[in-house]
């Protein structure tokens, strides 16, 4: 019994807090995209599978909580095939990931790519940064930290 | 003759400098190469006399997607080879990046999955640069008008990288087609989501 217990209680920290919300690209610019309020969204296209992507979301999530909630929001956007949620979610537990993340689901890429960004070409990892709904950064390729970091305080101040 | 090739040169460099970062665009003339195949014999465009066009795809050993569209990359240059549009695969990865790409690697692959076309190392990586690749895999249809390859759509191979079965729009196959038919390509340019090319780090 008790062993259960602990059993219990061991997959309860292991399990995520967080689950990986399935969205529509509606959806995505809904949450991400277009709030109404003055964070700077900081939005990381990225897959489990995408080594680069998986390399530089450390820098992404040490931002998300150094600048504080109210002036910038990391959101991870998985291009994980929908298929493929529970290793998303796996993922993200394993890597504590604290910073929200979604899996977009939204059909055709080379409809939706050009709804998002006209200049992106479709390869991951790409970052884009918005303010009041407003493209104020992207970038496709990695980010260094320093780099990261500094566009994030030129677009907050 | 000396001047010659380096005025050749200086005219090809040039040229990519033109393009920038952003490479080919639809009815741009594609600058040919001579790239080492997997048998370690020196291709070009060229060398395919009787080729009417040709299907550059730069790939990858390791991308998922990929992985994925291998099969389906081989079945195009089944179809298309004898209508006269070869499948010319590039691998422009940096191994040092992405150890799976290697050209040791590549040989391997290829073997595995008995590739019936051409697979080449860009090891320097300017021809992916000069085409404008950024993604594996990541296509460019190219039709020969006489001694020049013009660029007739650029894109993804298909609409659906997950599933072949549930393809509703095969844009490559769509290409080649109309080109084969003496028609205009309808859609020229398509993306996808594909893994970065693996580019070498600035010396």
């Amino acid at each position: 019994m008790i062993r259960l217990g602990l059993l219990l209680l061991a997959s309860a920290l292991l399990l995520p807090g967080k689950k990986v919300n399935v969205v529509s690209l509606e959806q995505l610019q809904a949450t991400a995209i277009k709030p109404n309020n003055d964070s700077l969204y900081i939005v990381n296209f990225w897959a489990t599978w995408c080594k680069p992507c998986v390399g530089e979301m450390p820098y992404f999530e040490e931002a998300n909580t150094k600048f504080g909630a109210q002036k910038a929001k990391v959101v991870f956007v998985s291009l994980n095939s929908a298929k493929e949620e529970a290793s998303v979610e796996k993922f993200i537990a394993a890597k504590n990931i604290q910073s929200e993340v979604l899996l977009l689901n939204a059909g055709n890429p080379n409809v939706w790519i050009d709804k998002i960004e006209p200049e992106w070409s479709g390869s991951i990892p790409a970052t884009i940064m918005y303010k009041r709904g407003k493209k104020v950064f992207f970038h496709e390729g990695e980010l260094k930290q320093a780099e990261l970091d500094s566009i994030i305080k030129t677009k907050t101040n | 003759m000396k001047k010659l090739a380096t005025l050749f040169v200086l005219f090809v460099a040039l040229a990519s400098f033109k393009h920038g970062d952003h490479g080919y665009h639809i009815g741009n003339e594609a600058a040919d190469f001579k790239l080492k195949n997997i048998d370690g014999k020196m291709v070009s465009l060229a060398d395919m006399k009787d080729a009417k066009g040709y299907i550059v795809v730069f790939t990858c050993n390791h991308c998922p997607f990929s992985k994925k569209y291998e099969d389906r990359i081989i079945a195009l240059d089944k179809k298309y080879k004898k209508q006269g549009y070869p499948v010319v695969a590039i691998n422009s990865n940096d191994p040092v990046v992405s150890p799976e790409d290697s050209y040791d690697k590549m040989i391997e692959r290829a073997k595995q999955k008995k590739f019936s076309f051409p697979y080449l190392y860009d090891e320097s990586q300017t021809i992916a640069k000069t085409y404008g690749a950024t993604r594996t895999p990541h296509v460019f249809v190219l039709q020969k008008n006489g001694s020049v390859n013009n660029v007739k759509y650029i894109g993804a191979i298909d609409d659906n990288s997950d599933d072949a079965k549930a393809v509703t729009a095969k844009y490559v196959e769509q290409a080649v087609d109309a080109l084969v038919a003496g028609k205009e390509v309808a859609t020229t340019t398509t993306k996808a989501i594909g893994c970065t090319i693996k580019w070498k780090a600035a010396q």
